[in-house]
């Protein structure tokens, strides 16, 4: 203090137990990518594989485009799916949503289950969403059509809920004070003050359905994905590579489509 | 400004001739702390009431308790003619639909037109798909709003976004909405509070000027000395949970006001 010097500690004194802490989260690190991660000289391997002259990429190049009119309308039925389960999804999402807003439940139990099931609906993969419903319907785009509105339930319910949850509580309380119904104060003060959360929440869903339906193809839930499948089994890889680039351009399309209507939107 | 609204008062269901609201041993605490502290008083039919205090004292707790949006601890209230204490979710819904409240906050949904906010008034005795947005409602009620908007001074922006109005304006649209009600009396919390001078007197002069057409009783909080000396024709003074005046604003100047606020601690 008298050079004018004050002396801060560089570092703040820590508990052993944070000292514990950071072993373990280390630990775990070093021990999940040495057990799985892929060892460096396979992975060196499997480079040069790859770019060898008879390699996968060799083997991809061109694009076999001789089938691209069954692709085409693979991909079509990949849109249809997406469309159709993220709508049917968003469509059952808005109750689910509602009975999961604090203010607006009927019971505190009710908003727990509401909760409950957004939440299982959300945490269970798609894809064993795909399979269970397979079991259930049978192979086919159904099976991706109901796995994927299960899922945008979970994904939208969530969003829809926190929308509502957010929303200025004032119109809905003097609405309230004048004795307007339940239904009165969701239709008129809640919906219009979420439209625009809603509607990004929506286009986001649809994009995620377009992109997760081509992998529930891979499980026989429809779409393209089947085919794609087919192809690497078959070592059809100029096929394949025709599949990926179609299902790319679509997945462009429809993010770019739905960016370009949230910014008129909002 | 301060003539008496007897007149106006004759023009009341005569049901209601003499107190529209009598208010005994009301008390409402908050996690043990007392608020409200066993009051009474009554208002008259079509008589303006203004309601004055400190900040804290329980103005806004009184005025939500009487249409049981806060419930009292204990007491009673007898408003409209009704047991307010006792009724049923039900008939509570129906005695709401008759008050008409106006807050500090217009409270208004910001994305809907004007007229769409009016419609909504509507809802105290209409509900279903008709009574949620202007588009969707009948000629009848679409002409009532545009007539309660007229009221207030804004048919012409009818389909002008809310956000987009000034404090004033969206002040006016909340009074509108109000009027759809057709209410039989009158809440207004500090309608005044958040809109600048000449506004502020505006939206007191319209609310006060529409209940005397109308022949409404009106309880209002102001904490503005001189719109409570305009704008009304009783005044009831709240302290430490009970009503400490009651007297008519005829002969009472703002040196008596003055000198209750002073006489807080
Ligand atoms: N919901 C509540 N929970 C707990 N305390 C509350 C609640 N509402 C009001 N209070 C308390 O009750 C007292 C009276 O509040 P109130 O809002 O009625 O006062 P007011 O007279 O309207 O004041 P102001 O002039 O500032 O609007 C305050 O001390 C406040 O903190
Ligand atoms: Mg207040």
């Amino acid at each position: 203090m008298a050079n004018g010097t004050v002396t801060i500690p560089r570092f703040e004194h820590r508990s052993i137990g944070e000292y514990i802490g950071i072993v373990v989260v280390l630990a775990l690190v070093v021990s999940s990518i040495a057990s799985t991660a892929p060892q460096l000289d396979a992975l060196g391997r499997g480079i040069e594989r790859l770019f060898a002259p008879s390699g996968l990429l060799a083997q991809m190049f061109p694009p076999d485009i001789s089938r691209i009119d069954r692709i085409s309308l693979k991909l079509l039925e990949t849109l249809q799916m997406a469309v159709a389960g993220a709508a049917l999804g968003l469509i059952f999402a808005v109750p689910f949503a509602i009975l999961a807003t604090d203010r607006l439940s009927p019971h505190p139990l009710v908003r727990a289950a509401a909760r409950g099931v957004i939440a299982l609906f959300r945490t269970i993969p798609d894809l064993v969403w795909a399979i269970f419903f397979i079991i259930m319907v049978g192979l086919g785009p159904a099976a991706g059509v109901l796995a994927i509105m299960v899922d945008k339930i979970g994904f939208a319910g969530r969003f829809f809920a926190e929308a509502m949850e957010e929303a200025d509580t004032g119109p809905q309380d003097a609405l309230r004070a004048i004795g307007a119904s339940r239904m009165g104060i969701i239709f008129s003060a809640v919906f219009p003050a979420c439209l625009p959360s809603f509607t990004a929440t929506s286009l986001f869903a649809l994009e995620k359905a377009v992109r997760g339906s081509a992998a529930l193809g891979l499980v026989g839930a429809g779409g393209i994905g089947v085919d794609l499948k087919v192809a690497f089994d078959l070592f059809n890889y100029d096929e394949a590579l025709t599949i990926i680039l179609m299902l790319f351009a679509l997945v462009m399309i429809v993010e770019q489509g739905s960016s370009w209507i949230r910014s008129k939107l909002i | 400004m301060n003539a008496p609204l007897r007149a106006a008062a004759n023009k009341t269901d005569p049901a209601l001739a003499g107190s529209v609201l009598s208010v005994s041993q009301l008390a409402k605490s908050f996690d043990g702390r007392i608020v409200l502290n066993g009051l009474d008083f009554t208002v008259k039919a079509g008589v303006a009431t203004a309601l004055i205090g400190a900040n804290g004292s329980g103005k806004s707790t009184l005025m939500k308790c009487l249409i049981r949006l806060i419930e009292p601890s204990t007491g009673r209230i007898e408003m409209l003619g009704q047991d307010v204490l006792s009724l049923s979710p039900r008939g509570l819904r129906a005695f709401r639909a008759q008050v008409g409240v106006v807050w500090q906050k217009h409270n208004l949904v910001p994305r809907l037109s004007a007229l769409s906010n009016v419609v909504h008034g509507v809802q105290a005795r209409m509900s279903g798909p008709r009574a949620w947005f202007q588009s969707l409602a009948p000629d009848t009620v679409r002409a009532e709003a545009l007539d309660c908007l007229d009221r207030v001074g804004l048919a012409d922006r009818a389909l002008q976004r809310v956000d987009s109005l000034s404090g004033g304006q969206q002040q006016r649209v909340a009074i509108a909405r109000m009027l759809m009600q057709r209410p039989r009396i009158i809440l207004a919390d500090e309608p005044d509070a958040s809109l600048d001078p000449q506004s502020g007197e505006e939206v007191m002069r319209l609310l006060s000027g529409l209940a005397r057409q109308d022949g409404l009783t009106l309880i209002i909080i102001s904490h503005r000395m001189e719109h409570t000396l305009e704008f009304s024709d009783h005044i009831l003074g709240l302290q430490q949970g009970k009503i400490v005046m009651d007297r008519p604003t005829p002969g009472t100047d703002a040196a008596q006001l003055r000198r209750f606020f002073e006489h807080q601690e």
